[in-house]
């Protein structure tokens, strides 16, 4: 799902959104939006000089100084994924930069030098777009400044551009033996006219582009210099620890603070919209003087939902036709008219992002503006929020872009949630002193924005050769769009595309396929986001493991089952066939020393625009615990920009879907979540996480998502997996003991 | 004003008795390395060592230090071992969003102090108590068994 937003960020004179829905979204196949990196970046520079703070700066991507060390401004956010290194090796690429005297910085919110590509005029990461949307852009930019450094050379050398030659940041004429370094000749190049044109490598001429070159942040992440929110310390800031409410939509009633006060170091009380803040010159004294509020909330207006009544109501929905969102053919006929129906439900819990890093901020308000210091991954939604809250220009808000532990998706909130709740704290006192907030694991885990609750009624119909003719599918669920300033162009006629996408995009090839939605979000008042892959995360599931049962009615092999029903998608069935072909598909698993039962599965997915298949290999014991031992995986992304990263994607996409396959589960209760850190919200570790290998299909297609992609295929494929070992069928989620007790 | 043996120099940290060690190295001291994720003991985030022992700093007061010698990511690679790990972490890329890596990188160089070569099994079970959501364990594992190899 790649999102463009359209006509978005419309200033009014109070500068606030234009419009009820403020941002409008419209879902585009990726398409490359003109460049803006040949223009000369902004600032002070001398005019017909590209150089800035005395550096040579032929765009906003790229500086390099007279010491030879090129700085690479990357507009997307740094959360694990590795987009500093992707961004950077293809400026690197075109440039012919020396590896190691490249270095990479976060850009600031600026929309019209950073905007996503594919989200029109806005800044943000997200959607694995960062590479796709990049691709060309970053390349023009690092081709840019390179012909400028040939034209420097060329002009001192009197000689023609053309016989001259970059390797290794170096730039040499081979006539006559003369050499400069990147350096050298920053200053001359600086005073070069910006080319219009450049003219971008073949991809046969690559030299970093397909080479997984070193990523650029591992120094600094294994030393602990890397700096990331909840580093940064700024003269007499304060550390802010609120007390939420129990229930999502209560309020204060009335606090009594005076323990809270009489905590040393403890210097403010603040009643915010969302709870009470307790501020401090240290994290310790403010989660002490958090600890010691007595607070009487106001629930009136509480949300008191329980997660089995969520599930059981939706049960009730699945019954009923929702609003269509893919309509081929007629499913219901066929299904009434067919011989071997065959019906299943899925079901799916909350899910949180639970990343390493709990949710934080630091912000400072003076009279100049509002500056702030994150994880950001929506610039300019959250710059928005915070002009509208603080009356403030758009260019007064400033945000500096850090490291970010994780995000998964949390941190680009369409509300600015945690920016807005660190802006009413610093306003509640007066911009007297910069603050940071932070939130505890707890206040992280139960803090809402959970992946939703989802149910899933299927249904087909099979031919007399065991083929479907009938797939019905209807999602029960919240729409994440809904009520964001997303709303506008993601959710058309009713249907969240977010909701259905991955089962309204069902790649097999079946006469009569009909998917359906109930909305849920008139009846149900979580609030909910999007989590690694999105849609994908249920959809992927439900339509993958359904697929897989309908092969095992059918007596035919999974793997061949699918291919057969994929002869218009050749790109997933590329990868499932690589999958299957390096996972020994057609061998038989290698049974198990002890006795204990041997099972594997597959699954084939796309999201993203990238395609992954996987193949799952488990262990099961007598008493129904089991161990997933091998996952085999295959992508399709296109070019492969940094193969190791694309792996370390793949093996890290599988480790966080497993968690939640095999535990992973937000509930409520009463409108409370039950959860609160790590000890009942488990995650994986080292020892359950299976042995890896991917395999990356050569493309020459542009580069796509790597980043959520080899999430979805991983549940469906250990169900199917679990299947084939037990013969027990797992259609809700997380897994949990169901193999224990079933 | 609590007093502590740190990375081989006294320091004094202007901080109550009963702040964690997490704390006062992140607030008091300045030093941010050693990272905050659950407080709990139960992420392996804010491991330290103490006296050579990983030590989970968000549950241990500065109350508990007195007369202990501790060892922070800064100064890890000091030593023999650390500065192989992070070696090894750096040739396999380990990191991703790289959070929990200091934890991480702390249990391991302790392991490897303790069991110069740790099997599969021995690694199970001495990192475990280090979560990294990007579940870059593969590379883990693979590097605690590189640093070995190159320690050998």
């Amino acid at each position: 799902m790649n999102f463009r937003i359209e006509n978005a960020f419309q200033t009014t004179r109070r500068g606030f959104l234009k419009g009820g829905a403020g941002l409008a979204l419209a879902i585009v196949t990726p398409v490359m939006a003109g460049s803006n990196s040949n223009a000369p970046a902004a600032g002070p520079g001398l005019a017909g000089s590209t150089m800035v703070d005395g550096e040579f700066s032929p765009s906003a991507f790229i500086r390099i100084g007279t010491d030879g060390m090129v700085t690479i401004v990357s507009k997307h956010l740094e959360m694990g994924q590795g987009v500093y290194t992707g961004l950077a090796t293809l400026v690197a690429e075109e440039l012919d930069a020396d590896w190691s005297k490249v270095k990479v910085e976060g850009a600031p919110a600026d929309a019209k030098r950073y905007n996503n590509l594919f989200w029109g005029p806005a800044q943000g990461t997200g959607g694995s777009t960062a590479i796709a949307n990049s691709f060309e852009q970053m390349r023009r930019a690092g081709a840019t400044a390179r012909a400028m450094l040939v034209a420097a050379a060329a002009e001192q050398w009197k000689v023609p551009a053309s016989q001259i030659s970059v390797k290794a940041s170096v730039v040499s004429h081979a006539a006559s033996g003369r050499k400069a370094g990147f350096g050298e000749l920053a200053e001359a190049a600086g005073r070069q006219a910006v080319p219009a044109e450049v003219k971008l490598k073949d991809a046969k001429d690559f030299t970093l582009i397909g080479r997984s070159a070193p990523r650029v942040d591992s120094v600094s992440k294994t030393t602990g210099r890397a700096i990331f929110t909840q580093d940064v310390k700024l003269p007499g800031m304060l550390t802010a620890v609120v007390a939420h409410p129990p229930r999502f939509g209560g309020r204060v009633a009335s606090v009594d603070d005076k323990a809270a006060r009489a905590i040393a170091g403890v210097t403010d009380v603040v009643t915010i919209p969302n709870g009470v803040a307790v501020l401090a010159k240290d994290f310790w004294s403010a989660k002490k003087g958090r600890d010691a509020l007595k607070i009487e909330w106001d629930e009136s207006a509480a949300y008191r939902g329980s997660s089995d009544a969520i599930v059981a109501r939706y049960r009730e929905l699945a019954q009923t036709p929702g609003l269509a969102a893919r309509k081929d053919g007629d499913a219901e006929a066929a299904l009434g008219a067919a011989g071997k129906v065959i019906e299943a439900e899925f079901a799916f819990p909350f899910l949180a992002h639970a990343s390493m890093e709990p949710l934080n901020c630091v912000m400072k308000l003076d009279a100049s503006g509002c500056e702030v210091w994150n994880g950001e991954q929506l610039h300019t939604g959250d710059q928005f929020a915070l002009a509208k809250m603080f009356g403030l220009k758009l260019e007064q808000v400033k945000l500096n872009m850090v490291y970010a532990g994780g995000s998964f998706g949390r941190r680009a909130n369409p509300q600015s949630d945690y920016l807005l709740e660190t802006a009413q704290i610093v306003q509640a006192i007066k911009g007297r002193a910069p603050v940071k907030l932070v939130w505890t694991r707890e206040d992280d885990t139960r803090g809402g924005y959970y992946r939703p609750i989802y149910l899933h009624r299927v249904r087909a119909a099979l031919d007399a050769k065991g083929m479907p003719v009938a797939w019905q599918q209807r999602i029960v669920g919240q729409s994440i769009a809904a009520g964001s300033p997303f709303e506008g162009m993601l959710v058309k006629e009713g249907i969240d595309m977010l909701s259905v996408e991955g089962a309204s995009t069902l790649p097999y090839a079946i006469p009569n396929l009909n998917v359906d939605l109930h909305t849920t979000n008139g009846e149900v008042k979580v609030p909910v986001q999007w989590w690694r892959s999105v849609g994908s995360t249920h959809t992927g599931f439900a339509t993958e493991v359904f697929i897989d049962e309908l092969a095992g009615a059918a007596g035919k092999d999974p793997v061949a089952y699918r291919m057969a029903l994929l002869d218009k998608h050749p790109r997933h069935a590329g990868v499932l066939r690589l999958a299957a072909e390096k996972a020994g598909w057609n061998k038989p698993l290698a049974p198990s020393k002890d006795g204990a039962k041997r099972g594997r599965g597959v699954a084939v997915h796309e999201s993203f625009n990238s395609f992954v298949a996987q193949v799952v290999e488990v262990t099961v014991q007598k008493d129904g615990t089991f161990k997933v031992d091998r996952v085999v995986c295959a992508i399709d992304c296109g070019i492969a920009v940094n193969p190791d990263v694309i792996e370390a994607q793949m093996e890290g996409g599988i480790g966080y879907a497993l968690a939640a396959a095999l535990t992973g589960s937000i509930t409520l209760k009463d409108g409370v979540v039950e959860q609160s850190n790590f000890n009942d919200y488990p995650v994986l570790r080292i020892n359950e996480m299976p042995k890896v290998e991917v395999h990356i299909m050569k493309s020459a297609a542009k580069p796509t998502g790597v980043g959520e992609p080899g999430v979805p295929p991983l549940a469906p494929a250990l169900v199917n997996a679990l299947h084939a070992a037990t013969g027990k069928r797992i259609r809700t989620l997380p897994i949990g003991e169901q193999l224990q007790t079933a | 004003m609590a007093k502590i043996n740190l990375n081989g120099r006294d320091v004094a940290v202007d901080l109550p008795d009963d702040t964690p060690l997490l704390w006062a190295l992140r607030d008091g001291l300045d030093m941010t390395g050693t990272k905050y994720g659950c407080g709990i003991a139960m992420c392996g985030a804010c491991t330290v060592h103490v006296d050579g022992q990983p030590t989970r700093s968000c549950v241990t007061p500065l109350s508990a230090l007195a007369g202990k010698k501790i060892t922070t990511i800064e100064a890890v690679g000091e030593a023999k071992v650390g500065a192989a790990v992070q070696a090894a972490w750096q040739k396999l890329d380990v990191v991703q969003c790289g959070y929990c890596q200091s934890g991480q990188i702390m249990s391991a160089t302790a392991l490897l102090a303790t069991n110069p070569k740790p099997s599969d099994a021995d690694i199970d079970a001495a990192m475990s108590g280090n979560v990294c959501r990007c579940a870059t364990y593969v590379r883990i594992r693979a590097a605690i068994h590189e640093a070995a190899k190159t320690l050998a």
